[in-house]
């Protein structure tokens, strides 16, 4: 199916500014100096007036005219965003710049009861929307595209029959470059139909392989593929409503109809569901969305039911949602073997997976920290985050250096009294208190890692004052060297 | 003779009995658990420590906290020891992963979640204590309340999970419902023969409340993976120790 937006980019300025309705206006880009049309309103239709015109000779015909400059980004943007609202209307849609869309509707017509009031509600809607656009139904994209700019709008073209109607249709209508028209037309081909009877080899010599594959294309003899502004996501269930659900309790039933249909797929593909996303479309245009993600793959409904329904209460339905999606952005393997590396001892990890899972959901996935050692001497590097709950270390903790069971995230400077250098302190001051040091332990140097950054070592000094309380502190830099500084960097226990 | 030794068999039954309603456990799962507290154990209501409950740790201070996660390493060490997993919950960790290590603990195998709010770590925790396939849950936060306390002690009524909930600056010392709380302090490490440097860490471990038990201060050092009581000379003991037995007593 093509759809063919006549005036997209004035459109848009209308449905911007609303009081240009129905006045002459046009957009233009500088070009070689001058002022060309890039696209009129529907009022300067009327006029005559076609873009590739100069600004300052539609100025002459028509005095009362307003420009403006052509914006082809967002205009290009448009397009795109009116894409991605077709996938109400089918999974693959594609744009067809510079004004036109381009939609699969193999298979979903059905849904609006056939082909004819499938494209009446597109046409309708489109229109409601302040769209000037002529839509066609056919077999192939070039048969669609020329139906849609060269025909009655909303021609529906049978299957099978795209050759006959094409026949009497302009070469224009092949989509090919302004040179070879210019050319088949100085040649006397005013119709399509006149080509067939030139044999081929004649065709490509003097028009090149472009025009051949063009009408192979429009005649469904050559292939064409579509490029869908969304790539059809692999795993993905729908679900049309007869009325639009605007209660919870609904959108908890299509959830789980879709949740049961998508898991009985993962049982049969040995598959789970690491990433989902649940959309409602909603009556007024927008798309209501929530998003789970799961430590681990996962076919339980249950389960991924769970995880959706803490979100559920973000969903705004506000007229009603006319259809649900629900999509698993993430797919992994269900193996047996992921299982096998967590099951150390008598514990179910499966269940801790799950449980991590709603905590994730009610606090964020961001807050679940699980840490792998890292052979490095800083103890700020000496530690990586890992996401995956199965990942073994690859190298052992260390516990031949004291470490502090508590470490600040940021060392805290503090101030120092100390007998000779390289001793530690005799007492510092920690946010205002005064510390004695009753025993100490150090120095441990620690010399910064040249490959990850560069500065003075510290040397660590464990501590412990007269009640007991122990103490990690260091001295950035050394006496012989200006004046070091010492931080309080944790706490033993 | 018969008949009182049949006697002291049943009211020992009915002991029993009587704990396992009060949300103790008795039977296996308490007695497989040696966390080498030595004469501690005393305290505790049925002579082991209470697992399959909540336990409350007050730290006033920075040090008490570090000393406080000290010890419940400690015992968490002993509750891991088959693998187990342990989720830490936090409003405000400071916890540097792996020190844990030198506590008896595969650092990796804590899962860290760290909140904002200690609603949420509540929530979490209570969640979290319903999982029978953990081997502990710690919290740390700084408010709750009689209600909230109540809720994680009966999530681990069914689980058995044994949660400890780490009470740090608390504004208040208000009253809880769980088994016990405690008050861990850092004592002066002791180094042999006046040698310079830092000792093992030690604790003054109070329990200041137990359910069915008897409330008491003793000394701990953690040494080479274990507890080790330290006994304390007659004199440190009289002076603090005497006003806070009375108390609990009363």
């Amino acid at each position: 199916m093509s759809i063919w937006f006549r005036h997209l980019a004035t459109d848009r300025m209308v449905r911007l500014h609303p009081e240009l309705r129905d006045k002459p206006f046009l957009l233009y880009t500088p070009e070689h100096g001058r002022m060309v049309v890039r696209a009129s309103s529907r009022a300067l239709d009327r006029e005559g007036i076609v873009s590739g015109m100069v600004v300052a000779d539609v100025r002459a015909i028509l005095p009362s005219v307003e420009v403006f400059p052509d914006e082809p980004a967002t205009t290009e943007k448009l397009l795109k965003d009116l894409a991605e609202w077709f996938l109400r209307y089918t999974p693959v849609a594609a744009t067809d710049p510079p004004d036109g869309l381009m939609l699969d509707i193999t298979g979903c017509t059905h849904l609006w009861g056939g082909e004819l009031s499938y494209l009446k509600s597109i046409i309708v809607r489109l229109r409601k929307g302040g769209y000037d656009v002529r839509a066609a139904i056919a077999d192939t994209i070039g048969a669609a595209w020329a139906m849609a700019r060269y025909c009655k709008n909303g021609t529906i073209v049978e299957p099978g029959r795209q050759a006959e109607v094409l026949r009497s249709l302009p070469p224009a209508a092949l989509r090919l470059e302004t040179t070879i028209l210019q050319r088949l037309e100085k040649l006397g081909f005013r119709q399509i139909g006149q080509l067939s009877r030139i044999s081929r080899t004649n065709l490509r010599r003097r028009f090149g392989d472009v025009l051949l594959i063009r009408l192979g294309q429009a005649f469904g003899t050559e292939p064409e593929l579509l490029n869908p502004v969304q790539p059809p996501p692999l795993y993905q269930e729908w679900l049309p409503t007869l009325e639009p659900i605007r209660t919870a309790k609904g959108i908890e039933i299509a959830l789980q109809r879709l949740l049961d249909s998508l898991c009985e797929r993962f049982f049969n593909e040995g598959k789970g569901m690491r990433t989902g996303t649940f959309k409602g479309y909603r009556v007024d245009g927008k798309i209501e969305q929530i998003s789970i993600g799961t430590n681990r793959a996962s076919r339980n409904a249950a389960h991924l039911f769970k995880l959706f329904e803490l979100k559920i209460p973000e969903i705004e339905p506000a007229l009603g949602i006319e259809l649900f999606v629900l999509e698993a952005t993430l797919v992994e393997e269900v193996s047996e073997t992921q299982e096998a590396l967590w099951s150390m001892g008598n514990s179910d990890h499966a269940a801790i997976a799950e449980l991590l899972d709603n905590i994730a959901g009610k606090v964020g996935m961001k807050s679940i920290h699980r840490y792998l050692p890292l052979e490095h001497h800083w103890p700020e590097a000496s530690i990586k985050e890992v996401s995956s709950l199965v990942e073994e270390p690859e190298t052992k903790w260390r516990t031949d250096r004291p470490r502090p069971l508590h470490l600040l995230p940021h060392p805290e400077p503090v101030e120092v009294m100390v007998a000779l250098p390289d001793y530690p302190p005799l007492h510092f001051r920690y946010k205002g208190n005064l510390i004695k040091v009753a025993k100490a332990d150090g120095p441990e140097r620690i010399e910064q890692e040249w490959w990850l950054q560069t500065g003075p070592p510290r040397d660590y000094y464990y501590v412990e004052d007269e009640n007991g309380a122990r103490y990690w502190l260091f001295r950035l830099g050394t006496y012989g060297n200006g004046e070091p500084r010492w931080f309080l960097h944790g706490f033993f226990a | 003779m018969k008949e009182l030794a049949g006697k002291k068999e049943i009211i020992k039954q009915l002991k029993e009995k009587i704990l396992a309603m009060e949300g103790f456990s008795s039977g296996p799962d308490s007695h497989q658990f040696d966390f080498g507290l030595g004469p501690m154990n005393a305290a505790f209501p049925g002579g082991t420590f209470p697992v399959g409950a909540v336990h409350e740790f007050i730290s006033p201070t920075q040090t008490s906290f570090s000393a406080t996660n000290g010890f419940i390493s400690g015992l968490l060490s002993t509750l891991m020891k088959k693998d187990g997993i342990c989720l830490w919950v936090s409003t405000g960790r400071r916890l540097f992963p792996p020190t844990l290590k030198s506590f008896g603990i595969e650092p990796h195998r804590v899962i860290f979640i760290d909140v904002r709010r200690d609603k949420d770590a509540l929530w979490v925790m209570e969640q979290a204590l319903k999982y029978n396939s953990l081997a502990a849950v710690v919290a740390e936060l700084r408010d709750i309340n009689f209600a909230e306390s109540r809720r994680l002690q009966l999530a681990v009524e069914d689980s058995r999970v044994t949660g400890f909930l780490h009470h740090y600056f608390p504004r208040k010392e208000n009253t809880l419902g769980t088994v016990s709380r405690w008050k861990i302090k850092p004592l002066p490490s002791l180094v042999t023969d006046g040698l310079p440097g830092v000792g093992f860490p030690r604790w003054e471990v109070e329990l200041e409340k137990i359910r069915n038990g008897q409330p008491g201060i003793w000394q701990f050092e953690w040494r080479n993976g274990v507890f080790r009581h330290i006994i304390v000379p007659k004199r440190t003991v009289s002076e603090p120790g005497l006003p806070r037995k009375e108390r609990h007593y009363a």
